[in-house]
């Protein structure tokens, strides 16, 4: 175990899923509360434009990511800041559109790319140390964001209405919003990939949500759940030689079943 | 028994409305609406279900903007003023999940006078505590909003109107989910903040004009200000036919039940009259 713990890339991982981990968790919970898992979904596979991006043009691939991420996020905003209605089909649009980029500029790339798989799958293990540093610092402006827009995320999300006539400026916020899950998303691809990103975005804040009373309470106890699975399914997937992303999103379905089962005897055991 | 006639009502204009109009998708929700609520008054407005009342509320705080006309609340318009006055909207769009505690949803309504610290200070809880006692919900100020029952969160969300203080007030169906002895309450509570501000409630149920209620805004597409407490004839008809007639006679408007009607909007009311006989 402890000799396990001084390989680099084990080291690389560990860092980078705790990263993730606490991100997805704050994250994760705006996302949950706001009612906008699908929205979150459709910026995580759209994302997969930005991967075909980076490959045809032979750019750098997280920055590729980022950019991409971003803009689509921003598209789905302002596309759904009006009628909110209809946002579930907006996104629908943009997500398939996003991937098909994707597919199909790295269809246009010569030669073929092995590495493909690991951003739909992710590939914690592989992660390298350049990426490591640009995930903390994405991952301490998130923090900063939130914390200094708390009250007013936490007033929007409650009751959006009422918070404009408070004076929020609620069309910004929305913006912001969706950056923040954009950058989110692309802290997960390295480690969950995108197909396996919502797992981390609200397996733990819908489990956490019942039992906290506040949205820092839940984003908090969110990332420690997060961290908890992502490290159990790094272990496992070492032990057991399995693909990591995959064990880290069982782990936390494992976790999710027995907690439900756990929470349904208990309820059951003391009404009996 | 009070009698309120117009002169009596010398305070300055609070909100105006000025050849409003208010579509949604196409389909015209408020026509011609000019109506004028001076400081200090205690206004209902009465009309049936899915006849503006919500719209006209929403456009004089500035959630909604009308196709034309102009809109000044406080003498400006609203976007620039809406933090002077205090909402209370119908049903709070938060989920029954949603992680906050009672005393954290009444601070929200400091927000806009509050610092950028992410957290509140302790003079603002303790104003926040004060709106709670007031409502009656300061036992229950740590629950979660979602183990709350219908009237605890009205009660709720008239604090978090109340938390910064407003110069008028807004209600969208306050007593929707309040039993006869609550509703009893908190029209004397909301009497006792009249003095201090000017009030706006929403209502669908004419057996809520109390005695503490100064006008009368009748809302049907078209908008009629009443300067008085009492439901005539025509505003009944505005109000859906027998049913609420019945409901008039039987709980007693306190005066003046089916008064004569002598208002100036004649040509409106006709055509009320002509679309009930046509139902």
């Amino acid at each position: 175990m402890f000799e396990l713990l001084q390989l680099p890339f084990m080291q690389n991982a560990l860092f980078a899923g705790v990263l993730a981990a606490v991100a997805c968790g704050v994250i994760g919970s705006l996302v949950v509360v706001n009612r906008s898992v699908f929205m979150a979904g459709g910026i995580a596979h759209a994302a997969y434009g930005g991967v075909g991006i980076a490959f045809f043009f032979a750019l750098p691939a997280l920055p590729c990511i980022v950019a991409f991420s971003l803009f689509i996020a921003l598209v789905m905003a302002a596309l759904t800041v009006k009628k909110r209605g209809r946002m579930d089909t907006i996104i629908g649009v943009l997500w398939a559109v996003g991937m098909a980029i994707g597919i199909i500029l790295v269809d246009l790339t010569p030669g073929y790319n092995v590495d493909l798989m690991s951003f739909l799958f992710g590939s914690i293990l592989a992660v390298p140390k350049s990426d490591v540093h640009l995930m903390s610092i994405l991952v301490v402006f998130i923090l900063a964001v939130v914390t200094y827009f708390y009250k007013e995320l936490l007033s929007t999300s409650y009751d959006r209405e009422f918070s404009q006539v408070r004076g929020i400026k609620v069309v910004p916020l929305h913006f912001l919003v969706s950056a923040l899950i954009a950058l989110a998303v692309v802290m997960t691809i390295r480690v969950v990939g995108l197909i396996l990103i919502m797992a981390l975005f609200t397996i733990a804040p819908y489990l956490v949500e019942k039992y906290v009373s506040s949205l820092a309470k839940m984003m908090l106890f969110s990332s420690l759940l997060n961290i908890l699975f992502v490290l159990t399914g790094l272990w496992l997937s070492y032990k057991f030689d399995l693909t990591s992303g995959a064990t880290i999103i069982l782990t936390a379905a494992c976790f999710f079943i027995l907690f439900k089962c756990g929470v349904i005897l208990f309820t059951k055991l003391r009404s009996s | 028994m009070r009698e309120h006639l117009p002169d009596e009502k010398s305070g300055e204009p609070v909100i105006q409305l000025k050849n409003v109009q208010f579509s949604f998708d196409k389909v015209l929700v408020l026509k011609d609406v000019n109506l004028v609520i001076n400081r200090g008054d205690f206004v209902a407005i009465i009309g049936p279900n899915g006849g503006g009342k919500t719209t006209l509320i929403k456009i004089m705080l500035g959630l909604l903007k009308p196709d034309a006309g102009t809109v000044l609340l406080l003498g400006k318009p609203p976007v620039k003023s809406c933090r002077q006055a205090g909402y209370m909207p119908q049903y709070a769009t938060g989920e029954k999940d949603f992680p906050i505690k009672v005393i954290d949803v009444v601070l929200l309504g400091l927000l806009g006078t509050t610092g950028w610290r992410p957290f509140f200070s302790a003079s603002e809880r303790q104003k926040a505590e004060k709106c709670l006692d007031m409502v009656g919900m300061l036992p229950l100020s740590m629950k979660k909003v979602g183990e709350l029952s219908g009237g605890q969160l009205q009660r709720t969300l008239l604090a978090r109107a109340l938390v910064s203080e407003p110069e008028i007030l807004f209600l969208d169906e306050p007593m929707a989910n309040i039993d006869v002895g609550g509703q009893t309450m908190l029209f004397d509570l909301l009497a006792k903040l009249n003095e201090e501000m000017t009030i706006v409630f929403v209502t669908h149920d004419v057996g809520l004009l109390s005695r503490h209620v100064k006008s009368v805004v009748c809302v049907n597409q078209k908008v009629f200000f009443h300067p008085a407490a009492e439901i005539t004839p025509d505003m009944a008809y505005m109000l859906m036919g027998e049913k609420c007639s019945m409901d008039l006679i039987a709980h007693g408007v306190p005066h003046r039940v089916l008064g004569h009607h002598n208002h100036h909007d004649h040509n409106d009311n006709d055509s009320l009259k002509q679309q009930d006989k046509g139902r």
